[in-house]
């Protein structure tokens, strides 16, 4: 039976959600693959696989051209280029996922990076017959840099190597020789044939010496925890409720902390800390939609009560005491830059990290990345699509983990305030 | 209520609705932290009605930091404006409409015919109000999955004084770390279930028990074939003259402008048997279901001009 043979919703037990992130061009057949996911676990729904049909129709073909469903913004089609990353759906009715579709081109680094910051997972598309490349090593390396715990190897288009073992053989072994390099430990390699539906979500029948799993039971298996071994408790403030004009009396000394759990658990009754003003209390209570509940986990959005009258507002933080992340004004990042303006070391930038805004400036560039090779230049300046190992003077101290650690508390975008937008990425180390 | 449960490593997650609610939640509160003076459009539609919940487990006890805003086409079925205007009550908040008749009476929206559809008019009307306003941010319930240019659209989305979208000079969007600023006259769309699907958005109303307008259920209407769908008979749609009406089980899918929204034929009742007959299990089945290619071409062309709002 398929994994993904249908039963109802509510017989089978919810195993969350999957983001994951594919990168490969288009010549790696990964439209094909991701329309093959979806259409292969029958998730499509009835007026979209209409619109491919008639599509399809319409351009002569006689079978429903897969890769129709993530074509891309009508100015995309019209310059023939892919621009921007692309998020598709699909569930198999225990886990739903959502797939950040990035271009894989070097000039695209920056929506490779973007796709990746929320990602759990990520395939690494290679046609067999070209086996490891340059743009392996890059999209590789991102991953890797962005955090990204779970690297599958998708090695495509077997059909057209004849389904050789020692092909796919030579291909992992070559990968696995630079990801040790790169300290990938969690890394799977899955051969397929996204055309023919190879090892996909079924196993297909070209493919009998292989005895792993299909990529889908990967994904269907793969643990969808953002921070692996990050469980301190961190809550950014993003909004205080106080309901004084409330007709209810007993709201008049409300006051709840409203925020998500960026990583770790947190209970009533807990000590805690609160940033930057270093008091300490305990929780008085945890409530969703004023209804209490004995726990928050990482990833929910939860309101805080506090035992003692604390002057709290956004940008704070309240964490456990015993557990204090770093606070400090200066910090080094790997930095991504983004913007087509390059980072123009004069000038005072506002860097945003979790909900809190400092002013910035840049306080020096180590070395810059070069994502083909991964040697480590000197450089003056940076410009769109760069990498490089950076530090920042700020003018406000931030509360922040080491990236490696913690996501939510170790990233920070960089704001251009005369543009108003992002420009960069940056993770601390 | 949140559940979370514990996985095979012993670490709480999230179940994907949890974790879906719990997002929608973090981007509401963002808006109100970042934003001066935001909004929430309020259709009395499906999508909207389940921002009206995540807006409730955002912000509760306290009020909402936004109005409501529904732009209304003049068109709207009569069980959805009343299902609006009720839901707003009942829940305390300031409703506010505008409607694209006031626009035209304006001049501000010229029709080219007196029958023709009103959705794309409402940006306008749409315009107009945040201008009034002086709204800095408007949040709303499109999804990604909805139509391929949405699937490439930030979940917080910057719009120019004109209310344009260019989708080739978006912002980076990285981790929760969103970015809502914006200069005088600009404008932020905010979409925290973008990243839901229909199936989605029909499961959590089936959790969180979430009342909906009545014809969002099957229900004996009088319609007539045309084109070949199926239209609705209604004051601002009569039969044509030649046309047989038909009184068939149908519901809506969508509950936008009523000229050009066509429903499906259908006997789903309930949640569960809406549920049921959303998620298409397979290609045959499909192929035998009764949803009518050209109903649902309406339906998409209908949820695309929706997702411009």
């Amino acid at each position: 039976m398929s994994a993904i043979e249908k039963l109802p919703a509510e017989t089978l037990p919810d195993n969350g959600l999957l983001r994951f992130l594919t990168c490969g061009s288009v010549d790696d057949g990964k439209s094909t693959l991701i329309g093959r996911l979806l259409f292969d676990s029958k998730t499509i729904l009835a007026d979209t696989l209409h619109a491919i049909q008639s599509t399809s129709a319409k351009r002569g073909l006689d079978v429903v051209d897969l890769s129709l469903l993530t074509d891309g913004l009508q100015a995309e089609r019209e310059q023939g280029i892919t621009i921007d990353v692309a998020y598709r759906y699909f569930t198999t009715g225990t886990r739903k996922y959502i797939i950040a579709d990035a271009p894989g081109h070097e000039q695209y680094t920056r929506n490779m990076v973007t796709a990746a910051s929320t990602a759990d997972l990520a395939i690494i598309l290679i046609d067999a017959r070209k086996g490891v490349l340059t743009q392996t090593r890059r999209h590789s390396y991102l991953a890797h840099l962005l955090g990204i715990r779970h690297i599958v190897v998708a090695v495509n288009k077997m059909d057209l190597v004849d389904y050789s073992p020692e092909t796919f053989a030579q291909i992992r072994d070559d990968y696995l020789a630079f990801a040790a390099e790169l300290g990938i430990a969690d890394v799977r390699f899955v051969p397929m044939s996204a055309l023919n539906g190879d090892m996909i979500v079924d196993r297909g029948e070209h493919l009998d010496w292989y005895d792993g799993p299909t990529l889908l039971e990967i994904l269907e298996t793969a643990p969808a925890i953002h921070s692996a071994h990050a469980e301190k408790f961190r809550f950014p403030v993003q909004y205080v409720c106080r309901p004084q004009d409330s007709a209810n009396p007993e709201l008049h000394d409300y006051r709840g902390f409203m925020g998500r759990v960026e990583s770790g658990e947190l209970a009533i009754g807990d000590a805690v800390t609160v940033l930057p003003s270093g008091r300490e209390t305990r929780v008085r209570d945890i409530q969703v939609l004023g209804e209490s509940q004995p726990h928050a986990v990482a990833e929910q959005s939860v309101t805080i009560l506090l035992d003692d009258e604390i002057d709290i507002s956004r940008g704070d933080m309240i964490v456990k005491s015993g557990e204090l992340p770093m606070v400090s004004k200066q910090i080094d990042a790997m930095l991504c830059w983004l913007s087509e303006s390059p980072l123009d070391p004069r000038r005072k930038y506002l860097l945003r990290h979790t909900t809190r805004d400092s002013k910035a400036m840049l306080a020096g560039i180590d070395y810059r990345v070069d994502v083909n090779t991964l040697e480590q230049q000197a450089a003056e300046r940076l410009v769109m699509n760069d990498i490089a190992r950076v530090s920042f003077r700020l003018a406000q101290p931030i509360f922040a983990d080491p990236y490696s650690e913690s996501r939510g508390t170790g990233a920070f975008i960089v704001i251009d305030e005369s543009s108003n937008n992002t420009v960069g990425a940056g993770m601390i180390v | 209520m949140n559940t979370a449960m514990l996985s095979q490593s012993g670490q709480a997650r999230l179940s994907h609705l949890d974790w879906l609610e719990s997002e929608a939640i973090h981007i509401m509160r963002e808006v109100a932290g970042q934003c001066s003076n935001p909004v929430l459009l309020f259709s009395g539609g499906k999508d909207s009605i389940c921002m009206l919940r995540i807006a409730e487990k955002a912000f509760r006890p306290g009020r909402f930091p936004f109005p409501l805003l529904h732009v209304d086409t003049g068109h709207n079925y009569r069980e959805v404006t009343d299902f609006r205007d009720r839901r707003a009550a009942e829940l305390g908040e300031r409703l506010i409409v505008r409607s694209v008749e006031d626009s035209m009476a304006r001049g501000t929206v010229v029709l080219k015919s007196a029958d023709e559809p009103r959705n794309k008019h409402q940006s306008v009307t749409l315009l107009e109000a945040i201008e009034e306003f002086g709204f800095d941010a408007c949040i709303g319930g499109a999804r990604r999955d909805e139509e391929k240019a949405r699937a490439k659209e930030r979940i917080f989305s910057f719009r120019d004084e004109f209310g344009q979208w260019d989708p080739k000079n978006q912002r980076p969007e990285l981790w929760d770390l969103y970015n809502a600023r914006s200069f005088k006259g600009e404008n932020i769309r905010v979409f925290p279930i973008s990243n839901w699907t229909e199936i989605d958005v029909w499961q959590y109303i089936e959790r969180e028990h979430l009342a909906l307008p009545s014809i969002y259920f099957a229900h004996r209407r009088p319609l007539v074939r045309r084109g070949g769908g199926l239209l609705p008979v209604t004051e601002v749609t009569p039969a044509r003259s030649g046309e047989t009406i038909e009184h068939l089980m149908v519901r809506f899918r969508t509950v936008g402008d009523i000229t050009c929204t066509a429903p499906v034929e259908s006997d789903a009742d309930t949640v569960a048997r809406i549920i049921a007959e959303t998620a298409i299990t397979t290609i045959t089945e499909r192929g035998a279901t009764r949803l009518d290619d050209q109903t649902s071409d309406a339906s998409m062309e209908q949820r695309k001009k929706e997702g411009y709002f």
